[in-house]
């Protein structure tokens, strides 16, 4: 499915926080969404999740945009946000089974897509814990699990690996690239960590509110004439 | 999408309210003290300084205690939907608001349903309310436990939907301190909850006004009434119009934007 993202700006009050960004992503495709903290990705998933509503430009995905077409849209999204959205005190699967409902799916094929997930994500034995029994790797992967849940076909992730150790978040980032090349998922990826960004990925980097950057990892640094995305994006944003 | 979603969806909604509130009944079974300290306590010392006579519903003279009853029903939902309003923009709840926005369905119907789910549940306290009350000799017709729930119902719709109002659009309201004293305190006294109107009105006829255009008051009203199986088609009149005018201005209105559903950065 493909996105296309054209002339959004956003300002909160008279404080600009998107200018003029347009971009498409490519179906089946992981992308990461890279830039500092106060860049403008949380604005921008707001904005492609519809808790902000568009001030200017348009969203479209397959085609269909999401100021026409809003709960077509949300139908082909997944997402995890850079927050815990889970119940703590709820079960793993209460939790997943909350998100299907909301989704319009019966209980019996919430439970039937549920397990199949958490199979898929090695948690099943822990169906029956509450979250908060689980170390924030695993609540992750419960959040992508269910983001999953209504099989969308766009997967956006707002700095996921958030609070998470190395090894947590180095796993998380090839389980979601293992997804992205299993499934054809387009996987929009946020985070201001370098290192989990690879030279061949298709890499947005978004800094003060600008796009400064799209294409293939290595093309940007060819580009730049610099010698890895680190160098490329210190250059540019003047962090990292 | 068809009928089924919005069901499967309904049900999901209030399934995980359920869930949450037997997670935290500990919590909820504290939420009762309040009222059962106006009933047994306050009432005791009050009565004493208040005369009421034989009004409708009532065909007797009855006690303070049964007086106020059912205002202390309205008051324990005042307080449930202004918590849990509260809590859906502001703090405990935002993790879950945003899996609900994330829904297909409608917004209106996602936040009505929100509502609703909660509104059950402080619905569930005032029934444990009412039984405790028994205890007092509070003894309205067994049919008359059934007969209120419609307007316990239509209660919570139109205080939740108030409170989302209030804390979508009022910043100065964010916390429960300055909710509780703008709004439930000046709601709750200045209604029939406590006192008959025409005592009010012997006392101060502005004042009486103030409580005859406070919604709550004919809230309160139409669940004394019910509750005594009388019909009192003012009191519903003006609770379920005010109900879909708050839920229509509460709903079309929200803006996440406006809240901290979105994350830090939106604050």
């Amino acid at each position: 499915m493909t996105i296309e993202a054209s002339n959004l700006s956003f300002r909160y009050g008279d404080k600009p926080v998107l200018r003029e960004v347009s971009f498409a992503l490519t179906s089946g495709c992981f992308h990461a969404l890279l830039g500092p903290n106060g860049a403008g990705k949380s604005t921008l998933f707001g904005l492609l999740t519809r808790l902000l509503a568009l001030q200017q430009g348009d969203i479209r995905l397959a085609g269909q945009s999401l100021k026409q077409q809003p709960a077509e849209a949300m139908r082909q999204i997944g997402v995890v946000f850079q927050q815990n959205a889970l119940d703590l005190d709820l079960t793993v699967r209460q939790n997943l089974q909350y998100h299907a409902a909301l989704h319009g799916l019966s209980r019996k094929e919430a439970r039937s897509r549920g397990d199949r997930e958490l199979e898929r994500f090695e948690l099943l034995d822990r169906a029956n814990d509450a979250v908060r029994q689980l170390n924030g790797g695993h609540r992750r992967r419960v959040e992508i699990a269910r983001a999953l849940l209504h099989e969308p076909s766009l997967l956006l992730l707002d700095e996921p690996t958030v609070g998470l150790d190395v090894a947590s978040r180095k796993a998380l980032n090839e389980h979601v690239r293992i997804l992205c090349e299993e499934d054809g998922l387009t996987v929009l990826w946020a985070t201001h960590l370098i290192e989990e960004v690879r030279a061949d990925d298709r890499v947005l980097i978004l800094h003060q509110g600008q796009l400064l950057a799209d294409g293939n990892g290595q093309a940007i640094c060819d580009a730049e004439g610099t010698r890895d995305l680190a160098e490329t994006f210190h250059a540019l944003t003047g962090a990292g | 999408m068809k009928a089924a979603h919005y069901w499967h969806c309904f049900v999901g909604i209030q399934t995980r309210e359920w869930l949450r509130f037997w997670q935290q009944r500990t919590r909820f079974a504290s939420a009762l003290v309040r009222p059962l300290l106006w009933l047994v306590v306050f009432a005791a010392g009050f009565r004493a300084v208040l005369g009421i006579s034989i009004i409708p519903p009532y065909q007797t003279y009855i006690t303070y205690e049964t007086y106020i009853a059912p205002g202390l029903c309205g008051m324990i939902i005042l307080f449930n939907s202004m918590q849990g309003a509260l809590s859906m923009v502001y703090d405990r709840e935002l993790g879950s608001m945003r899996v609900l926005l994330m829904s297909p369905l409608p917004r209106p119907f996602l936040l009505v349903t929100k509502l609703l789910a909660m509104g059950v549940v402080s619905i569930g306290q005032v029934y444990v309310f009412l039984l405790l009350a028994l205890l007092v000799d509070v003894e309205p017709p067994l049919w008359g436990y059934l007969a209120v729930l419609p307007a316990l119902i239509l209660t919570s719709l139109m205080l939740g939907a108030l409170g989302l109002l209030i804390a979508t659009w009022i910043k100065q309201l964010e916390n429960f301190a300055g909710v509780m004293n703008f709004v439930i305190f000046p709601m709750f006294f200045m209604s029939s909850a406590l006192y008959p109107l025409w005592k009010m009105n012997e006392a101060s006829p502005w004042l009486y006004w103030v409580c005859q255009f406070n919604p709550f008051t004919h809230a309160v009203e139409a669940i004394r009434f019910s509750l005594y199986l009388e019909w009192n088609p003012m009191a519903y009149g003006i609770t379920a119009g005010v109900t879909v005018v708050l839920a229509l201005l509460a709903t079309a209105g929200f803006r996440p934007q406006r809240t901290k559903i979105l994350g830090t950065q939106s604050a």
